[in-house]
């Protein structure tokens, strides 16, 4: 069950109802899906939320890098996510509800306003934002479905491969290739630094999963650049955390969780300005 | 002057403490929270002991960027203009070399296991 209740933490751009319906388009779709059961109704006075079934599997990217049950299929699994990304980029945005639009470029302009008010200066920070913005890619002729938080620790996975595909609160219409780069992003790869791909596997295999569920042809600069944006974008939610806590009761998880912004930071710079060694 | 111990020494005792004597008898969530508050105190102890000979390479190498003296702060604030405004970029020399010094001592006392520092700690050996 999904429910946001008063106090919601994660910073939600959709409601409750717009995601369920999502996983639901996604599921006609073809998608790895939980079959969403239930869709909280006003008269149910229970907040807003939705109740899916049971997807049997693994969701902690930690046990799914070591897991032994896993290790057969574990290779597979870049390729697979190549071919999902490529199948929910493809679904007919007319069947869609509305969604947010994005584009690199309005995306780091906020990103570089949640920075400036955290008012701590970072050099790197400003760097990434020059790259990013001279890099920045036009705006997508047609926007497609972007799932936004396509990563590993938003996926269910069995013996068998990719069961699901969670979390879509952060869906837009917009770049299908910021999904691509966020899964490769340094974060997301759990100290699996030479597997690219969530920790699992390498560029080549999400690519050609891609290609080959019908997506266009990738090009590893485009992916390269979405792969920085990912490291920015999650160093500035770590700054988000520590905003947020500032205010409240300054709950120690998540003023830890601001002491992590620095990885993303060597990330970066690995990304815009590597050293010749 | 403060007396010894210093506190140092102090928060790394107590994080010994918490961890020898009270996390085995810890369950569940609060076990959880407990190795985060374990973790903070680690870090705070890093700090105290790394942090004032990093900031203070930190300074000498922006005082050599920017030609100016002044708080930490100033000066990264005035880097950070300079960068966005495009007069600084990452050919400009030793400008690349202060960011991954700087950086590397944030992790150094922030996240010494993340992969990433690991790797540029490798690489550094390597050289």
């Amino acid at each position: 069950m999904r429910r946001h209740s008063a106090n919601v933490d994660a910073p939600v751009r959709l409601g409750l109802e717009i995601e369920a319906s999502l996983i639901r388009v996604a599921g006609a779709a073809g998608i790895p899906s939980p079959p969403v059961l239930y869709v909280l109704q006003p008269d149910d006075d229970l907040g807003s939320g939705f109740i899916m079934d049971r997807v049997p599997g693994e969701t902690i990217p930690r046990k799914i890098l070591r897991d032994e049950a896993l290790a057969a299929v574990r290779p597979l699994l870049a390729r697979q996510a190549g071919e999902i990304l490529a199948r929910i980029h493809a679904i007919p945005t007319a069947t869609l509800p509305a969604l947010p639009l994005s584009s690199a470029r309005r995306e780091l302009g906020e990103l570089q306003e949640i920075y400036r008010q955290d008012g701590q200066p970072r050099p790197v920070f400003e760097l990434a934002l020059r790259w990013l913005q001279d890099r920045a890619p036009a705006e997508p002729v047609k926007p497609c479905l972007v799932h936004g938080d396509f990563r590993n620790g938003n996926l269910i996975i069995g013996p068998d491969g990719i069961r699901a595909v969670l979390d879509w609160e952060l869906a837009t219409l917009g770049d299908p290739m910021r999904d691509l780069g966020w899964i490769c992003t340094p974060s997301w790869r759990f100290g699996a630094m030479d597997k690219p791909v969530g920790g699992f596997g390498t560029r080549e295999d999400l690519m050609a999963g891609y290609e080959a569920g019908g997506g266009a042809p990738v090009s590893l600069e485009v992916l390269t650049y979405w792969e920085a944006f990912g490291s920015l974008r999650w160093g500035v939610y770590g700054l988000k955390m520590l905003a947020r806590s500032s205010t409240s009761d300054r709950p120690l998880e998540r003023l830890m969780i601001a002491r992590r912004v620095s990885e993303t930071e060597i990330d970066l710079l690995r990304f815009i300005a590597p050293r010749d060694i | 002057m403060q007396d010894q111990p210093r506190p140092e020494v102090l928060v790394s005792a107590t994080a010994d403490f918490l961890k020898r004597e009270i996390l085995p008898i810890t369950e569940g969530a609060r076990a959880f929270h407990l190795r985060v508050a374990l973790n903070a105190l680690d870090l705070v102890t890093r700090q105290l002991n790394l942090a004032a000979k990093s900031d203070t390479a930190e300074a000498e190498r922006l005082d050599m960027l920017l030609g100016r003296e002044g708080s930490l702060e100033y000066l990264n604030r005035a880097l950070c203009d300079l960068i966005a405004s495009g007069e600084f970029t990452v050919a400009t020399p030793g400008l690349k070399d202060h960011l991954w010094a700087t950086t590397m001592a944030k992790l150094a006392v922030d996240q010494p296991n993340y992969a990433s520092y690991r790797l540029a700690l490798e690489e550094e050996a390597g050289r």
